[in-house]
């Protein structure tokens, strides 16, 4: 198991948002986590990507535990939230320089090199970011998530605030990276978006897992009906 | 609905007692100073309410301390209860010896080195109760709070130290005191008496409303946790 | 699009305790990518200088300063004028990263988080002192004061660590509030008294000559507030940023 989450509790001081999920993940598995907006997808992501402590449960990513293990997770975790986590006032090539020493990647130049061509962004390197458009700022933020060639990637609706076209092309990154055998996690709730990319789809509902099913049990075409009745069954 | 414990019961009345004890000592018991007079009598309580409010800063750092080693909410109430006294008993504290100084010395207000590091404290305690009304997250309202509390204990000893080594003319009864120190006074063993006891006194009322205002947080918190049951 | 290369000898090879070598490479890394930043913009240099600047001159119009009375105010002038000053940088170095999130991107990284407290303090100071070394001939020329005596810099480096080390603490905690630029200077003056009053008093002592056995008292006070708040700050910044 990749990923393994049991029973997990999350409460903001009395306020419980996720309530006990339990949530697994097998190693190159592409799961789109579902969910309407206020069910817990951010938060249980946070969680998952160890910036945020569970207040009950067991979470652990490759075999370590969290928030024990905190750091050994984060080496082998790239996160892509709807914020770049970008510095405006360096170049793209300067942004994932500084991610290279923060991670300790070995031959940063070569590696940073080739994120920036797998993204498309080879020609703008030397630019400011702020001079980015919002979709090539996503494809920056999703070669700053692999530079480090983490095991596991969470996606946090990433395609938020893209239009049609840059979509597309964050699709086409998405796959890239998901082919090499990556442990994918992403949030959406937009179905239209994952229905091609994810292996299984998970339901998220008033802070619990009420449906999972993989891609190969199920017609996609169903898929709104499939999400639309995991959430009345809450 | 829970009833006041017993023991609270208890502490009230005997809180009320003390303090119409020491009301009426400061008045009736104590002699008449010499030099100043009536106004003399402000120092029982000015002491006091000063030692207290002190006080409160110990008990806020020691919950900071106990609630981010544990994450136990209930010393996050005990710490916000301990600033929110604190913060009244020092005002009481700054103005009786306002009233002070004007009997002694004629103004309302001196830069000695405690007055001034009694208005530092209340300014820290009034930016520590700033400080959790910006901020909605519970959690982080209580472990920031409580990393406040810790910071400021600490800088304020280092506060007075630095005012100290400043000549004061605010009277040195106890302790050692920079040469040419005015306006102090020998006190009489009756008037050691009623300041100790006022002392005791005030102990007791800075632990009974302490105890109330904690209950007071205890049961809002309770209050919320009900109405979120009812919401779902 | 070419496929991604492997990359060798990776980090998850080094398991999993963080060396020193890992914590001086990442405090370094911050350091310079502010630096950078600012190198580019300009805007943290630029506001603290005009803000700097215009404060002395508020000065001069409301105080009336002969020659005599200048000695004896100069260092109060300076101090609060670096105090005030300190508040706009410490402001904007947190809010850069609460911004786009790029806070998230510091935790997220395999580093101490001490290390980010520390990249960010040296950061902030080297801003400060930045500010500091031009206000100063400044104000020299202005004021036909002389300025450059060594220990009077020497106070200048102590006080601003002792600001820096509780200043970048404290914004950590503001940038996560409702009233962020409001609440910094409301938190960190009344803690920073003690370096203000020691920074001035030694400043004054060594403007006016004084003996070295009036003036080590106040040294000492700043060495003492300088070691202590570091020592929290390492110990405490885990708690502010963790949720």
């Amino acid at each position: 198991m990749m990923i393994t989450v049991r029973k997990l509790v999350k409460r903001f001081g009395l306020k419980p948002v996720l309530r006990g999920m339990d949530f697994s993940v097998e190693p190159g598995e592409f799961v789109a986590l579902l969910g309407p907006n206020g069910a817990g997808k951010t938060t249980f992501l946070r969680i998952l990507s160890s910036l945020s402590r569970p207040t009950l449960g067991s979470v652990s990513i490759a075999g370590y535990s969290l928030p024990g293990q905190a750091a050994a997770v984060r080496r082998r975790l790239g996160v892509v939230s709807h914020l770049p986590l970008l510095y405006g006032d360096l170049t793209a090539e300067e942004n994932l320089r500084f991610y290279a020493l923060m991670y300790n990647v070995a031959h940063a130049e070569k590696r940073i090199s080739a994120v920036l061509d797998m993204v498309g962004l080879s020609s703008r390197r030397r630019d400011l970011v702020r001079t980015f458009s919002r979709g090539m700022q996503q494809r920056l933020a999703i070669g700053r998530a692999v530079l480090h060639d983490p095991e596991v990637m969470l996606f946090d609706e990433p395609h938020t605030g893209l239009d049609q076209d840059a979509c597309q092309m964050l699709d086409t990154v998405l796959r890239e990276v998901a082919a090499r055998g990556r442990t994918v996690v992403m949030t959406s709730h937009d179905l239209t978006r994952v229905a091609d990319l994810a292996s299984r789809f998970d339901v998220l509902s008033r802070g619990v897992i009420t449906a999972s099913v993989q891609r190969s049990q199920m017609d996609p075409n169903n898929l709104l009906a499939f999400y639309r009745q995991a959430i009345v069954e809450a | 609905m829970e009833s006041k414990p017993r023991m609270l019961a208890i502490l009230d009345i005997v809180t009320i007692l003390l303090f119409i004890t020491a009301v009426a000592m400061v008045f009736l018991y104590a002699p008449l100073e010499a030099v100043m007079g009536q106004v003399q009598r402000v120092f029982y309580f000015h002491v006091a309410n000063a030692w207290v409010g002190m006080l409160g800063f110990l008990v806020a750092a020691i919950a900071g301390v106990a609630f981010l080693r544990k994450g136990d909410r209930k010393w996050d109430v005990v710490g916000m209860a301990a600033v929110e006294i604190s913060f009244v008993f020092f005002f009481i504290a700054i103005v009786s010896g306002s009233i002070w100084a004007r009997g002694s010395w004629g103004t309302w207000w001196t830069w000695d080195p405690r007055l001034t590091t009694a208005a530092i404290v209340e300014l820290v305690y009034a930016a520590y109760l700033m400080l959790r009304q910006g901020i909605e997250d519970p959690d982080r309202r209580a472990r920031f709070g409580a990393v406040y509390a810790i910071l400021s204990f600490i800088s304020v000893p280092l506060t007075f130290i630095s005012i100290r080594i400043f000549r004061t003319i605010h009277p040195v009864i106890i302790g050692s005191g920079a040469a040419g120190a005015e306006g102090s006074f020998d006190m009489t063993p009756k008037m050691l008496q009623t300041f100790m006891f006022s002392l005791f006194t005030f102990s007791f009322i800075f632990a009974d409303l302490l105890w109330h205002r904690i209950r007071l947080g205890q049961l809002a918190d309770k209050t919320e946790n009900l109405r979120l049951k009812v919401l779902q | 699009m070419q496929p991604i290369p492997q990359t060798e000898n990776q980090v998850r090879l080094k398991e999993p305790s963080l060396g020193v070598a890992q914590f001086i490479r990442s405090l370094s890394a911050i350091i310079w990518k502010d630096l950078a930043a600012e190198l580019r913009s300009r805007e943290l240099l630029s506001a603290m200088l005009v803000f700097a600047l215009l404060v002395i001159l508020i000065f001069n119009f409301s105080l009336e300063l002969d020659a005599q009375a200048r000695s004896t105010v100069t260092a109060g002038v300076l101090w609060v004028t670096f105090a005030f000053a300190g508040t706009l940088g410490l402001n904007r170095s947190m809010a850069m990263e609460k911004d786009r999130g790029c806070l998230d991107g510091l935790l997220l990284a395999p580093v101490d988080r001490s290390a980010i407290y520390f990249g960010k303090a040296i950061g902030n100071l080297i801003f400060m002192l930045i500010v500091e070394v031009i206000v100063l001939p400044v104000y020299s020329v202005l004021y036909s004061v002389n300025l450059f005596k060594p220990g009077l810099l020497l106070v200048i480096l102590l006080g601003s660590i002792g600001y820096v080390a509780v200043g970048t603490l404290l914004s950590s905690m503001a940038v996560q509030t409702r009233t962020r630029d409001v609440l910094l200077p409301i938190l960190l003056f009344p803690l920073v008294i003690p370096v203000l009053i020691a920074a001035v008093k030694g400043s004054t002592g060594f403007l006016q000559g004084a003996q070295a056995v009036d003036i080590r008292p106040w040294i000492n006070l700043l060495i003492v507030y300088d070691v202590i708040f570091v020592a929290v700050a390492f110990m405490v910044f885990d708690y502010i940023v963790e949720e």
